[in-house]
C-alpha cells in the first residue's frame, strides 16, 4: 500500500475509494446544509432581506443539486465501495481502476459545479431545470451551462460506478454465496445500480438536447419554433423518479442490515424484502408523470399514473411490516445505529404517506409546487435517506476506521437531528396547506405563514447542532477512541469476519459461504468449520494507478473548455486519450506482483487478522 | 435522550398549533375551499388524509410498542430465529392493496369530474402568463386587464391558460388547484366560485428571478357587482384634467407608450394594459397596494421592487412621478 497523499491519489483499493467518497460527500453535505440554512434565514420572516432574489434562486438550485448528486448519492457510494466487496467475500470490485476513475470524475465534476459560485454564475433554474426557462433567451449567463456540464460529468461518474458494481455483485461473490444468500444491502445496491444505468442515460439525452439548444441554437425545447418544453419534463422525470429510489433504496438496505444485528434475529421475510426492493425499482420507471399532474395531460393519463404511483405504496408498506416483524421478539439493543434505523422507518413512513396524498392528481393540484411537497421530499430524503446513511455511519464506522464512536454522543446526535428535522420540516406541511408556493425568495406577511416559517428556521439550527455533534464524535473517535474489535456488534455478515479496518486484501482466504447470515451461523456453530486452508503464498491485488486521475482531469479539462475555449476541449480530449492508452497497457509491467499475507493461521478460514493490523506493505 | 412518547407529544403539540393556526387569517389556504373544484379536491384530500392518519397511528404505535416491549433488559432470552411467515406476508400485502383501492376509486372519479369540459354557459377568460405578471382578457366582453380577475359567483368560469414566455402555473388556492401555463399548449381550468370575496393567488411554477413577485388577485362578486365592474371596464376612462392632464402628457412624452396600452392613448403590448389601472386593488402583479405612495415608489425604480422587471428605472423626476401618479390613478 502506498503511503501519503500520493497513495490516496493513485489508490484503486475499494476501501480507500469508499473513504474518499464518504469524506467528499460529507463536505458537500455541509455545503448543501449551509445553503439550506441561508434559504431558511431568508424565509424566517416576511420580506426577508438576507439574500437577493437572484442569490436565493442560486441557493435553492445548488442546494437541491448538491444534496442529490454531491451528498446523498456519493454517501451511498461510500458504503457501496467500502462494504459491498467485504459482504461479498471479495478482494476488491471488478474494475478497481474504473472505480477510481468514477471517484475522480465525481470529485472534479462537483468542484466544477461549485466553481460557478466564484465566477458569479451559479445555476439558478432549479435542480429540475425546467425548459424553456433554461433557454439562452431567458437564462443568458453561464449559470445553466455550468449545471448542464456538471450533471453530465456526474452522470458519467455514476454510470461507471453503476456498471462496475453490477459486474462486481454478479461475478465477485464468494463461493457458495448464491443470490438469495446475499445480504440485503448488497441486493439494494444491485437494484440501485440497475436504476442508475437505466435512468442516467435518459437525463443524459435530455441534457444533450439542452446543451444543443444553448450552444448550437437548436430548438428542441423552444415552443416558438416547434419544439416542446414538455419533452424536458418527461425526460427529466423519467430519470428523476428512479433517482428518488436511487437515493432511498441503499438506505433501505442499510436498515435491513442494522435491524437484524441489533434485534439479534434474522431479517424477517428476506425474500419478500428483496422482491419488494426490486418491485419498487421497477415501478419507479412507470410513474414519472406524477410529477406532471398540473401539466394537463388529461384524465386518462393522470389516472394511470396515479394508480401506478399508489401501487408503489404496497411493496413499501410490505417492507415496513417486515422490518417491524424483524424487531418483534428480538432482544433490541438501542444503539445509535439502531436509533437512526428506527428514525428512518418512522420518518420515511410519514414521507410515504404524504406521497400517497399527492399521488392523487386532484389533491396534487393543490399540493404540487407548494411547501407540502417540500415537506414530503425532505421526509423521504432526510428522514429517509440521510437517517439511513447515519445508521450506516454508526454501524460501519468501527469497520471503516478501526475506532469506536461514542454511543453517548451518538444519542445526542440522533435526538438533536430527529427533533431538529421534525421542527424544520413538519411545519412545512402546514405552510403548503396554507398555500405557500416553493421556490419563492420572499413572501408578504398576513398570509398565515409567518409563524411556521420562523419555527422551521429555528429547526434548522437544532438539526445543524446534531450534525456538529456527529463531527465532534467523529473527530474524538479518530483521535483517541478505543480500537474497534473485528466484530463489535456481534454482526451477521462477512464484513465482521475481518479485522477493523480490514487488511488491504480483505480476506486472507476467500471464504466459502453456506448461509445467508454466514458469520452468525459460524458463530452459532451451524456452519461447517473447515480446517483453515494454508494461506495463499501471495495475493494478487491490482497495483496503484495514476491513470484514473489523469483521465478524469482530461474529462474535466474538456468540460472547462466547453465554457471557455475550444482549444481546451481538444487538449482535454488528448489527455483522455493519453491516459486511457497508458491505462490500457499499464499492467504489462506489473503482472506477477503480489502481496504476501502474514503467516499466523487463524482457526477459521474466515477470520482476518487481529485488530489494527494494516497488512503488509 | 427523548423517549418514544416524546415524539407523540411533539406531534400532538404540532397538531394543536395547527388548529390554532387555522384561526389565523390565511387567505391562500387550500383547506377552506370557495369553489366547486376546491371542494371536490378538499373532500378527496380529507378522505386520503383519514387513511394516512390511520396508517400513521397504527404503524408508528406498532413500531414504538415493539421497540419498547422487546428492548434488551437483563434476563431477556436470546431470541428465536424466525425467518418469515407466509400468512403474514400475504396479509400485509393485501391490507395496502385494499387501502390503495379505497384511495384510487374516489381519486379517479374526481379526476374525471375535475377534467370535464367547461359548460357552454361558462364565462370565458383568457389568462396569459408573462415574466412576471398576468394578462387577463374577457373575449366575450371585450375587456383587457392585468393581474386582477373579476368573476361572478355561481357561474362557471373557463380559464384558457397560456404563456408568452416561460412556464408559469395559475394558482388561487381557495378557488381550487393549479394548472400550468405551457408554451405551445393551451390549458384549461374550469370552476365555479360560490362565495364572494377576494382571493389572492400566485404563480406556482418557478419562472425566473421574480417568480415570488408574480401574484394575482381574484375578486369573486355577485352578478350585479360583476356586471357593474364589467361595464366600467368596457367604457374608456374619463379624460384627464388638472394634475392628471400633466401626467397624461408625461405618459406620452416618456417611454411609457412603447410598452403599455391605454385605450385611446397608447397601444404598447409588452407590459400590462393600464386602461383602468386606477380601479385595481394592487400594483405590479399583486405585490404592492394601489396607493399613491406605492405607485410612486414603483414608478421611481421598478426593479427595486421586482428584481429583473422588464420596466427599467426611467429616471423620472419627482414632479413627473407625481403627475403620472395623478394620471394613472384617474384611470378608473
Amino acid at each position: 500500500m502506498t503511503r501519503g497523499v500520493w497513495g490516496w491519489i493513485t489508490t484503486v483499493d475499494h476501501k480507500r475509494i469508499g473513504i474518499l467518497y464518504g469524506v467528499t460527500a460529507f463536505v458537500f453535505l455541509l455545503v448543501g446544509g449551509f445553503e439550506a440554512a441561508l434559504i431558511r434565514l431568508q424565509l424566517a420572516r416576511p420580506d426577508g432581506a438576507v439574500v437577493s432574489a437572484g442569490t436565493y434562486n442560486e441557493l435553492f438550485t445548488m442546494h437541491g443539486t448538491t444534496m442529490v448528486f454531491l451528498a446523498v448519492m456519493p454517501l451511498n457510494a461510500a458504503f457501496f465501495n467500502y462494504i459491498v466487496p467485504l459482504m461479498l467475500g471479495a478482494r476488491d470490485v471488478a474494475f478497481p481502476r474504473l472505480n477510481a476513475l468514477s471517484y475522480w470524475i465525481f470529485l472534479f465534476g462537483s468542484l466544477f459545479l461549485n466553481a460557478s459560485f466564484f465566477v458569479n454564475a451559479a445555476p439558478n433554474a432549479g435542480w429540475f431545470g425546467y425548459a424553456n426557462l433554461t433557454a439562452k433567451q431567458f437564462s443568458p449567463g453561464a449559470n445553466i451551462d455550468f449545471w448542464v456540464i456538471s450533471l453530465q460529468l456526474l452522470g458519467v461518474s455514476s454510470l461507471i460506478a453503476g456498471f462496475n458494481f453490477i459486474v462486481t455483485i454478479l461475478n465477485m461473490r464468494a463461493p457458495g454465496m448464491t443470490f438469495m444468500r446475499m445480504p440485503v444491502f448488497v441486493w439494494m445496491t444491485l437494484v440501485t445500480q440497475f436504476l442508475i444505468v437505466l435512468a442516467f442515460p435518459v437525463i443524459t439525452v435530455g441534457l444533450i438536447l439542452l446543451l444543443f439548444d444553448r450552444f448550437f441554437g437548436t430548438n428542441f425545447y423552444n415552443p416558438g419554433a416547434g419544439g416542446n418544453p414538455l419533452l424536458w419534463q418527461h425526460l427529466f422525470w423519467l430519470f428523476g423518479h428512479p433517482e428518488v429510489y436511487i437515493l432511498i433504496l441503499p438506505a433501505m438496505g442499510i436498515v435491513s442490515e442494522v435491524l437484524p444485528t441489533f434485534a439479534r434475529k434474522p431479517l424477517f421475510g428476506y425474500p419478500v424484502v428483496v422482491y419488494s426492493g426490486m418491485l419498487i425499482g421497477l415501478f419507479g420507471f412507470g410513474v414519472w408523470s406524477h410529477h406532471m399532474f398540473t401539466v394537463g395531460l388529461g384524465a386518462v393519463v393522470d389516472s394511470a399514473f396515479a394508480v401506478g404511483t399508489m401501487l408503489i405504496g404496497i411493496p413499501t408498506g410490505v417492507k415496513i411490516f417486515n422490518w417491524i416483524a424483524t424487531l418483534w421478539g428480538g432482544r433490541i439493543r438501542l444503539t445509535t445505529a439502531l436509533w437512526f434505523a428506527l428514525g428512518f422507518i418512522a420518518m420515511f413512513l410519514m414521507g410515504g404517506l404524504s406521497g400517497i396524498m399527492h399521488a392523487s392528481p386532484p389533491v396534487d393540484m393543490q399540493q404540487q409546487d407548494s411547501y407540502f411537497v417540500v415537506a414530503h421530499l425532505h421526509y423521504v430524503l432526510v428522514g429517509g435517506s440521510l437517517f439511513g446513511i447515519f445508521a450506516g455511519l454508526y454501524y460501519w464506522w468501527p469497520k471503516m476506521t478501526g475506532r469506536m464512536l461514542s454511543e453517548r454522543a451518538g444519542r445526542w446526535n440522533f435526538w438533536l437531528m430527529f427533533v431538529g428535522f421534525n421542527v424544520t420540516f413538519f411545519p412545512m406541511h402546514f405552510l403548503g396547506l396554507l398555500g405557500m408556493p416553493r421556490r419563492i425568495y420572499t413572501y408578504a406577511g398576513g398570509l398565515g405563514w409567518d409563524l411556521w416559517n420562523l419555527v422551521s428556521t429555528v429547526g434548522v439550527f437544532i438539526l445543524a447542532l446534531g450534525i456538529l455533534v456527529f463531527i465532534g464524535n467523529a473527530v474524538a473517535s479518530l483521535r483517541s477512541a478505543a480500537p474497534a474489535p473485528a466484530d463489535p456488534w456481534d454482526g451477521r455478515t462477512l464484513e465482521w469476519a475481518v479485522s477493523s479496518p480490514p487488511p488491504e486484501y480483505n480476506f486472507r482466504n476467500i471464504p466459502t459461504v453456506h448461509h445467508r447470515d454466514e458469520l452468525w451461523a459460524l458463530k452459532a456453530g451451524r456452519a461447517p468449520v473447515e480446517a483453515a486452508p494454508p494461506p495463499p503464498r501471495e495475493i494478487h491485488l491490482p497495483p496503484p494507478s495514476f491513470y484514473p486521475i489523469v483521465v478524469a482531469a482530461g474529462v474535466v479539462l474538456a468540460a472547462t473548455g466547453a465554457l471557455t475555449h475550444l482549444a481546451l476541449v481538444v487538449a482535454g480530449a488528448l489527455v483522455v486519450v493519453f491516459g486511457a492508452y497508458r491505462w490500457a497497457f499499464e499492467y504489462r509491467s506489473s503482472l506477477g506482483g503480489g502481496l504476501r499475507p502474514p503467516s499466523d493461521a487463524s482457526p477459521r478460514g474466515l477470520r482476518g487478522q487481529s485488530p489494527r493490523s494494516s497488512g503488509p506493505r | 435522550m427523548i423517549p418514544g412518547p416524546a415524539r407523540v407529544i411533539l406531534l400532538l403539540t404540532s397538531a394543536a398549533l395547527l388548529l390554532a393556526g387555522c384561526g389565523l387569517d390565511s387567505p391562500m389556504t387550500t383547506v377552506e375551499p370557495k369553489s366547486d373544484l376546491g371542494r371536490a379536491i378538499h373532500e378527496l384530500f380529507m378522505n386520503i388524509s383519514g387513511w394516512a392518519l390511520l396508517i400513521f397511528v397504527v404503524v408508528e404505535a406498532l413500531l414504538i410498542g415493539v421497540v419498547f416491549a422487546f428492548r434488551d433488559r437483563p434476563g431477556r432470552e436470546e431470541p428465536r430465529a424466525t425467518h418469515g411467515h407466509l400468512g403474514l406476508e400475504i396479509a400485509w400485502t393485501l391490507v395496502p392493496v385494499i387501502i390503495v383501492i379505497a384511495i384510487a376509486v374516489p381519486t379517479i372519479a374526481t379526476i374525471f369530474k375535475t377534467n370535464a369540459r367547461p359548460p357552454r354557459e361558462a364565462l370565458a377568460i383568457e389568462v396569459t402568463g408573462h415574466q412576471w405578471w398576468w394578462e387577463v382578457r374577457y373575449p366575450e366582453l371585450g375587456i383587457v386587464t392585468a393581474n386582477e380577475i373579476h368573476l361572478p359567483v355561481g357561474r362557471a368560469v373557463s380559464l384558457s391558460l397560456k404563456t408568452a414566455d416561460v412556464l408559469h402555473s395559475f394558482w388561487v388556492p381557495q378557488l381550487g388547484g393549479k394548472r400550468d401555463l405551457i408554451g405551445g399548449k393551451l390549458n384549461n381550468l374550469t370552476f365555479t366560485a360560490d362565495v364572494p370575496g377576494e382571493y389572492p393567488g400566485q404563480c406556482a411554477e418557478f419562472c425566473g428571478v421574480s417568480h415570488a413577485n408574480m401574484r394575482l388577485l381574484v375578486v369573486a362578486q355577485s352578478t350585479a357587482d360583476f356586471e357593474a365592474w364589467a361595464g366600467r371596464l368596457k367604457a374608456p376612462p374619463a379624460p384627464p384634467s388638472g394634475e392628471a392632464a400633466k401626467g397624461h402628457q408625461a405618459f406620452l412624452a416618456g417611454g411609457c407608450v412603447a410598452c403599455h396600452t391605454i385605450q385611446g392613448v397608447a397601444a404598447g403590448v409588452l407590459g400590462p394594459d393600464l386602461t383602468h389601472i386606477g380601479g385595481r386593488k394592487t400594483l405590479a402583479a399583486g405585490i404592492l397596494k394601489n396607493t399613491p405612495d406605492d405607485l410612486a415608489r414603483w414608478l421611481k425604480d421598478p426593479p427595486a421592487t421586482k428584481p429583473g422587471a422588464l420596466m427599467p428605472k426611467l429616471g423620472l423626476t419627482d414632479d413627473q412621478v407625481a403627475a403620472l401618479v395623478a394620471y394613472l390613478r384617474s384611470l378608473k
